[in-house]
């Protein structure tokens, strides 16, 4: 039998249905692996009693005879961007320092009533906004991995930094994300674990900390494929606190995975091969190539011709929604208040979120205030909207020519602390390969492919058609059993 | 277009974040950086395209006007900084 700690969620739903283990016994496992993992950051609010009670409950329903429903007695990590019910909830940032919603999000609800349970609250980049995990207030998350004789400290990539370094740890066996731009699929590739970001509209944002209303997407982090299926079958579903919530029935994407690839072709697009993507980022990308022609798939050559202006539409549109959606933190009805001696109503304003955001979330606001602003709203915002729909046309040009496209998630391998955060831009090309499928709303996932000669994982990245999340998990598991990636990084904390 | 202090400092104020001279010294190139690199958007050719709204073709749906919710006065009131008397409680605003 494996132990406990290697196991994903259909692992744990199999072992606990046949007895091998009961799921308190899963829950005190991880517990326990997270209290001793302190030195990565991870996890800002450890909630073992949540993880334990929902526990209790799939050991009350297995002894009952009850069928344990899809993720019972899965403890998983929350990233802190959800908000849930009597528990610290920050966004990663000061100015929601000691914030407890009164109610849950509803992906948090549809997953704890699938049956999972809450190890605790993953620490992010603040707001969602970073690539790096370096612009939480609570400090940086650590990435369990490092190069090859090499005692730097590396980043987990963000936002959803603290999700990827746990997963990837076995600190849990899956976690929520969320993608604006690429905050689940980086860090996924720096960490050698599989994240999924859906169409638009599939997940409700009820209750997610909001960032860029348009482009907030979140989706699940785990070990493999058939787990992302499984969890992101929990955690979607029609609401109708969403307004942008779609009304569709949840697929049966775990029972339809199916990594025979016949009679599918594969996009390659030829704008995707730019200056400065690492030779080895390269290399991972043709034997995906490979990879997916062995699995019966017919690869054919694309043209995303807008590609190249998708990072700066997004960097004018994701910061004017951040300048609006963030305006609510006023010190009024929640978070921090900073109120000088003497002070009247929008000194207390300014001073509040002067003290309570973190630079990059500054940045970003002012730069969505200046384009929104009168006089630079049209040369700014409208044209970045009209790139954005251009970029959405390019992809819909493409599905006359295949199904899904393959491309690398990241342009490199994951970096150190503070070798890219002087930079802004530096930082935001990160997201170069991510963020055109974010700007068109649609599916698409990280695969762990490769390891570099330095020992540090590689992603690989499909993106499909709105809603068609099927064939993006099943070229997705074509790349996984073909990668056979077991690398895993060794304990040093 | 680039922006100058002044700019900045306006910029600032209708983000309601104070920002001290010296930040704002940093903030002008910062700024500009980031400016600079994404007006390479004027490049494109976008006469007769509409701007997207709206990602995913989507209806926005009505309901009844009637109250779904409500009776949570303290719970609304949870998180707030300084409330009294059962409302959120702010500076002095009208002399």
């Amino acid at each position: 039998m494996a132990d406990i700690q290697d196991l994903g969620i259909a692992g744990i739903r199999g072992g606990i249905d046949n007895g091998e283990f009961t799921a308190v016994e899963v829950a005190e496992t991880f517990i326990e692996r997270v209290s001793a993992a302190k030195p990565l950051n991870a996890f800002l609010v450890e909630t073992p009693d949540h993880a334990l009670n929902a526990a209790k409950a799939a050991d009350e329903a297995k002894a009952k005879g009850e069928t344990l429903s899809k993720m019972a007695g899965v403890p998983i990590g929350m990233k802190d961007l959800f908000c849930t019910e009597g528990v610290l909830t920050t966004a990663a940032s000061g100015i929601l320092d000691g914030f407890t919603p009164q109610y849950e999000s509803t992906v948090s609800a549809n997953l704890f009533a699938a049956g999972a349970g809450m190890l605790g609250k993953l620490n992010m980049d603040q707001f969602a906004m970073g690539s790096s995990n370096e612009t939480s207030a609570f400090g940086n998350v650590i990435s369990p991995w490092r190069a090859k004789d090499s005692n730097k400290d590396l980043v987990a990539g963000g936002s959803s930094g603290g999700s990827s370094a746990a997963v990837s740890v076995q600190l849990c066996p899956a976690a929520t994300g969320t993608d604006t731009g690429g905050s689940i699929r980086q860090p996924a590739a720096f960490t050698g674990i599989t994240g999924f970001k859906p169409t638009y509209g599939r997940c409700s944002r009820w209750g997610v900390i909001a960032f860029a209303s348009s482009l907030d997407q979140a989706g699940p982090m785990a070990k493999d494929v058939r787990d992302c299926a499984t969890m992101l079958e929990s955690m979607a579903g029609f609401d109708s606190k969403d307004s942008t919530s779609l009304d569709l029935p949840v697929p049966e994407w775990e029972a339809q995975l199916d990594s025979n690839l016949a009679g599918k072709r594969v996009g390659i697009p030829k704008e995707y091969t730019m200056d400065g993507i690492d030779e080895q980022i390269l290399k991972s990308w043709e034997q995906g190539k490979v990879w997916l022609k062995d699995a019966g798939a017919e690869i054919v050559d694309i043209s995303l011709p807008h590609t190249k202006y998708a990072l700066p539409a997004y960097y004018i549109i994701a910061p004017a929604e951040a300048s609006s959606n963030l305006a609510r933190y006023d010190g009024v009805r929640y978070g921090q208040r900073d109120l000088p001696d003497g002070a009247g109503l929008q000194d207390m304003y300014a001073a509040t979120r002067e003290a309570g955001f973190g630079d990059e979330v500054k940045r970003r606001i002012m730069i969505g205030t200046y384009v929104l602003s009168a006089g630079y709203y049209d040369a700014y915002f409208t044209q970045a909207q009209k790139v954005r729909t251009l970029i959405a046309q390019d992809f819909e040009n493409a599905w006359s020519q295949c199904d899904v496209i393959l491309a690398p998630t990241t342009p490199t391998a994951a970096f150190s602390p503070g070798e890219q955060s002087d930079n802004p831009i530096a930082m935001y090309l990160n997201d170069v390969f991510a963020v055109p499928a974010s700007l068109a709303g649609l599916p698409a996932m990280s695969v762990p492919a490769a390891v570099t000669e330095e020992g540090l994982p590689l992603g690989l990245q499909i993106i499909g058609k709105a809603l068609d999340e099927q064939s993006v998990f099943n070229a997705g598991l074509a790349l996984e059993e073909r990668a056979g990636f077991v690398a895993k990084p060794e304990q040093w904390w | 277009m680039s922006v100058d202090k002044e700019t900045v400092q306006k910029i600032a104020n209708l983000s309601r974040i104070a920002i001290t001279d010296e930040e704002c010294e940093h903030l002008v190139p910062e700024l500009n950086q980031i400016l600079g690199w994404v007006e390479q958007l004027g490049e494109v050719d976008c006469s007769d395209v509409e701007p997207m709204t709206a990602v995913i073709p989507n209806k926005l749906r009505l309901r009844d006007d009637e109250v779904t919710d409500g009776d949570k006065r303290d719970k609304v009131l949870a998180n707030a900084p300084v409330a009294e008397h059962g409302f959120f409680a702010v500076p002095k605003v009208i002399e």
